[in-house]
């Protein structure tokens, strides 16, 4: 992100609030509170929106958060400032206990785990007697710089939207880099993310803890603003009004989640003070109408008040410009072995059926190889038995000489293997340019921490500059910032090509590359593959169009079944007579 | 501990239990064929007991009302998404479903309320008012985003879950009510004292699981919501109307809801908001049995029924985080033997 400007204006125009003369002292502790729900909601983005992970437990986290600053403050006589990294780190310790168990879960398991786990601390937090049981903990000291108490709603305010905004440039800044990137393709790419390199399960743990440590700052600030605590506000419906928030500004969007919590608080307060006007005093009538304004929301606007809103805006944000000559250091140049991919007896069993009986074949430097075979000869599930997506059930596996049994799909792609997928597997909403550098992914170093601090930036220039390299090498330099998801299939297709590329890798593996291309393009296509073996690239592809691979493969393995019926050059595949009778039948 | 304890430890565990399997069996019947985490299912359980208390007690539910209303919206709803095409027989059809069932309904209740009836004419009532809502809920607030991920749909579910909350308070109160017993009948087996309500709610809770069992794996229209849960898209293109399936399962999820509550009804105290717990129990139980498998999840309901009784003898205050944590175990086991997952698709 380049431009902070509006980042600038809103802190301005925050810090600018409080001054207005005559403003109701009301409507600071209203902003207070949007302040700290924000601070949950934005966490809940991070983890629901982007990274594909519900979690009904966040109030557990402020939870967390706020007794760990009410029990030192009040029966220890901590200073409140010293227990800020306190308390972040006692719910950044729950999140990794309660991560270890759920976080592996995906789909409905997640909600699910976080829902019991939320319940179950609720319950705890009213009965422990160290934080007060039901009724909770009060008289926690406010928090003060020097002589200064913080006793009043308009003193802890600006602490409050400090965090905030910090916390939102924070977080924009982390997801706008190499460790973003992979947290971005946790929810609908992960399969993809893992073959480049990123170890999606940490990423899911990062994303969890980050969340936590969120709710439980929030949960810190809580504390010292009411300046007592109770269970009720760490319940399971504080959580779900969380999820709520989120949804609400913009589940997909740091900026969401203020937003989401900006409108929820106010709807509530609006709801509660003017509904009993209207229709009398009786009954929960703001609990009927907040969850039918919730259904409503959920049926017209899915993706929340966020996406909404800056569309309407005149302006749109201008895509980074990339300066392209910035060098990313490649592979080390090496003699490449003899043989850079060996299988041997390589067998997959699913149940019953047999998908690969014991295939053998290798790869060699500098060379095309095909793998054909009808539909469902087993070409797909043995480069997934490659790349080390599927365990193979017996045989072996080399690739540079190394046996791969035990290797991560990870390890695979540090090796220099890189892939492509017969069913392309892109990040639909992120751009062209950001999925293709996601393929660089082990080319660069920079951490979390770095990222957040954007003392990442030289490194993340150099792979981005490496990504838009390959780009313009496939030909899509006119759809660079366009979101992936609406190229053509074709397109598609190459931009999966790009990010492989981008790995720098000394084997490719490319699962239908030619598919939905028209004849032009494969032409385009096989011109690029050939330069790439010309310059030291073996690939191994799996085609259908016999056009192209007998005009382009050095040599050719085909299957049957899922055994290898032949091997050999184009020609000698061609009146090979087992293979005509694979593809023609018996009688041909 | 003494026998006598522990036997009735044992009998008031397998009790709620039983109830908890009919509660989780539901949520799992909704959520292999929706996909909605039916959080609501709570409240058709208060709808169900305190709708039977109420007219056991003479007086005129407002949940009968409340259908009726939600039918002349899903009659809005059928009229909007039939706007393109003018087809007489749809809207016929949905007349008499969204508009004439609920109010045949609405005028039983009106007519029968405040005699007083048979035990079983206001089971039967009761029941017809709460499979009526929550027919119409799924027409209302599900059906027309039934394409969206599970996490808006679950959003959903928690709205309507607060709504439904709130109109329960409207319409019962804040005071608890209980409900006749089925039966008063009492068997003495030795030191064991058995109700003729227990009996009646494992009766019930193990006919209503066979007939699940004969209904998804014997029948066309069991069938045609297997096949909605596996694939809607592969069912839509089979010619099975994939709406109905929802309609369906949450016609079946309400009704099954309802006889829990009226089942528990005579046994213990109900608010209107008890039922959240009591779903959530439910819920533990269809999470161990991991939302697919009927027998797990029965069985692990009886074991949260015991675990339940068990914890609040020995450790009253502790009950709730008891059966709350049980999960987790379970779902360390699960995590560890999880196959690899699926990427969200939308």
């Amino acid at each position: 992100m380049t431009q902070r400007w509006p980042i600038v204006v809103f802190a301005l125009a925050m810090a600018a609030l409080p001054l207005i003369p005559d403003l109701p002292p009301f409507w600071i502790v209203l902003l207070n509170n949007i302040g700290l729900a924000a601070l949950v909601a934005m966490g809940l983005v991070l983890l629901t929106g982007v990274g594909g992970l519900t979690s009904f437990g966040q109030a557990a986290f402020c939870g967390f958060g706020a007794y760990t600053t009410a029990v030192l403050t009040t029966a220890y006589g901590v200073s409140p400032w010293l227990t800020l990294p306190l308390a972040l780190i006692v719910s950044g310790l729950a999140a990794v206990a309660l991560g270890l168990i759920t976080v592996r879960l995906s789909g409905h398991y997640l909600p699910l785990g976080t829902l019991a786990w939320s319940l179950g601390l609720y319950y705890l937090f009213g009965k422990m007697e160290l934080v007060g049981r039901n009724d909770g903990i009060s008289a926690i000291p406010p928090l003060s710089i020097g002589s200064w108490r913080m006793l009043d709603a308009g003193a802890i305010y600006y602490v409050i939207w400090i965090a905030v905004i910090l916390s939102a440039v924070l977080t924009t800044n982390l997801l706008d880099s190499r460790t973003g990137r992979g947290i971005r393709a946790l929810r609908r790419g992960h399969i993809a993310a893992e073959a480049f390199g990123v170890n999606t399960a940490r990423a899911k743990m990062l994303v969890f803890i980050y969340a936590a440590v969120l709710a439980g700052l929030s949960g810190w600030l809580y504390a010292h603003f009411l300046r007592a605590v109770t269970p009720t506000p760490f319940g399971v419906h504080a959580s779900i009004e969380y999820l709520f928030i989120a949804v609400v500004g913009g589940a997909g969007y740091i900026w969401g989640g203020v937003l989401g919590a900006l409108i929820v608080i106010v709807l509530k307060e609006i709801l509660q003070s003017y509904l009993p006007l209207i229709f009398g005093g009786q009954g929960q009538l703001e609990l009927i109408v907040f969850g039918l304004v919730l259904v409503a929301l959920v049926h017209l606007a899915p993706n929340g008040a966020w996406p909404w809103l800056t569309g309407l805006l005149p302006f749109k944000r201008r895509p980074p410009r990339i300066d392209t000559t910035l060098p990313l250091a490649g592979r080390p140049a090496a003699e490449p072995p003899p043989v850079l991919l060996q299988l041997d007896g390589a067998r997959k069993q699913f149940g019953g059926v047999l998908a690969v009986n014991d295939v053998s074949f290798a790869v060699g430097p500098k060379e095309i190889v095909a793998l054909i075979g009808p539909n469902g000869a087993g070409k797909s599930t043995t480069f997934n038995l490659i790349t080390r997506v599927l365990d193979a059930s017996a045989g072996r596996i080399t690739v540079c000489g190394a046996d791969i049994a035990s290797a991560t799909p990870q390890e695979i792609a540090r090796r220099g293997v890189a892939r492509t997928f017969q069913h392309v597997k892109l990040i639909p909403d992120m751009s062209v340019l950001e999925n293709v550098a996601l393929g660089a992914h082990l080319r660069g170093r920079a951490g979390t921490v770095a990222s957040m601090l954007r003392l990442d930036r030289a490194d993340e220039a150099r792979l981005l500059a490496e990504a838009a390299r390959q780009i313009a090498r496939v030909g899509l330099t006119d759809q660079i910032d366009q979101p992936a998801g609406s190229l053509s299939l074709g397109q598609q297709r190459i931009v999966e090509i790009a990010r492989a590329l981008c790995v720098d890798p000394v084997l490719l593996l490319l699962d239908e590359p030619a598919a939905g291309l028209r004849h032009m393009e494969k032409q385009q296509l096989a011109a690029l593959l050939r330069q790439l073996r010309d310059g030291g690239m073996s690939i191994l592809l799996v085609e259908h169009d016999m056009g192209f691979v007998m005009d382009l493969a050095d040599r050719i393995v085909v299957l049957d079944f899922g055994t290898k019926i032949a091997e050999g050059t184009p020609e000698a595949i061609r009146t090979n007579p087992d293979v005509i009778r694979a593809y023609l039948g018996a009688a041909a | 501990m003494n026998t006598t304890i522990l036997l009735f430890l044992i009998q008031d565990g397998i009790t709620n239990g039983a109830v908890y399997a009919l509660l989780g069996l539901a949520m799992v019947l909704v959520f292999a064929v929706t996909r909605v985490i039916l959080i609501p299912q709570g409240e058709f359980v208060a709808y169900g007991a305190l709708t039977y208390a109420t007219l056991a007690a003479g007086q005129t539910p407002g949940t009968a009302m409340l259908a009726m209303i939600m039918g002349l919206v899903a009659f809005c709803f059928d009229l909007f998404a039939a706007r393109k095409a003018f087809r007489p027989k749809a809207i016929l059809r949905a007349a008499a479903v969204d508009i004439a069932f609920p109010a045949i309904v609405l005028a039983l209740t009106w007519g029968l309320a405040g005699r007083a009836n048979a035990i079983p004419v206001n089971i039967a009532l009761s029941l017809l008012i709460v499979a009526a809502i929550g027919l119409f809920l799924y027409r209302i607030a599900f059906q027309p985003i039934a394409h969206t991920s599970v996490l808006v749909l679950l959003i959903a579910s928690v709205g309507a879950h607060l709504a439904l909350e709130g109109f329960g308070l409207i319409f019962f109160g804040a005071e608890g009510l209980r409900g006749p017993a089925i039966s008063d009948a009492m068997i003495s087996i030795g030191q064991l004292q058995i109700t003729g309500q227990s009996l009646a709610v494992y009766g019930i809770t193990l006919a209503l699981i066979v007939a699940l069992w004969l209904f998804f794996d014997f029948t066309l229209y069991g069938k045609a919501l297997r096949a909605t849960a596996v694939n809607r898209l592969g069912a839509r293109l089979v010619g099975i109307r994939t709406s109905l399936s929802g309609q369906m399962a949450f016609l079946l999820a309400s009704v099954i809801g309802a006889i829990s509550g009226i089942l528990i009804v005579p046994i213990t105290t109900l608010y209107y908001d008890t039922g959240f717990i009591v779903g959530l129990k439910g819920f533990v139980a269809a999470i161990i049995g991991g939302l697919i498998s009927y027998p797990i999840t029965a069985a692990a309901a009886i074991v949260v029924g015991l675990v339940e009784a068990f914890s609040s003898f020995y450790a009253s205050n502790y009950k709730e985080v008891i059966v709350f944590t049980l999960i987790i175990p379970v779902l360390v086991l699960r995590s560890l033997a999880a196959p690899e997952v699926e990427e969200e698709k939308e």
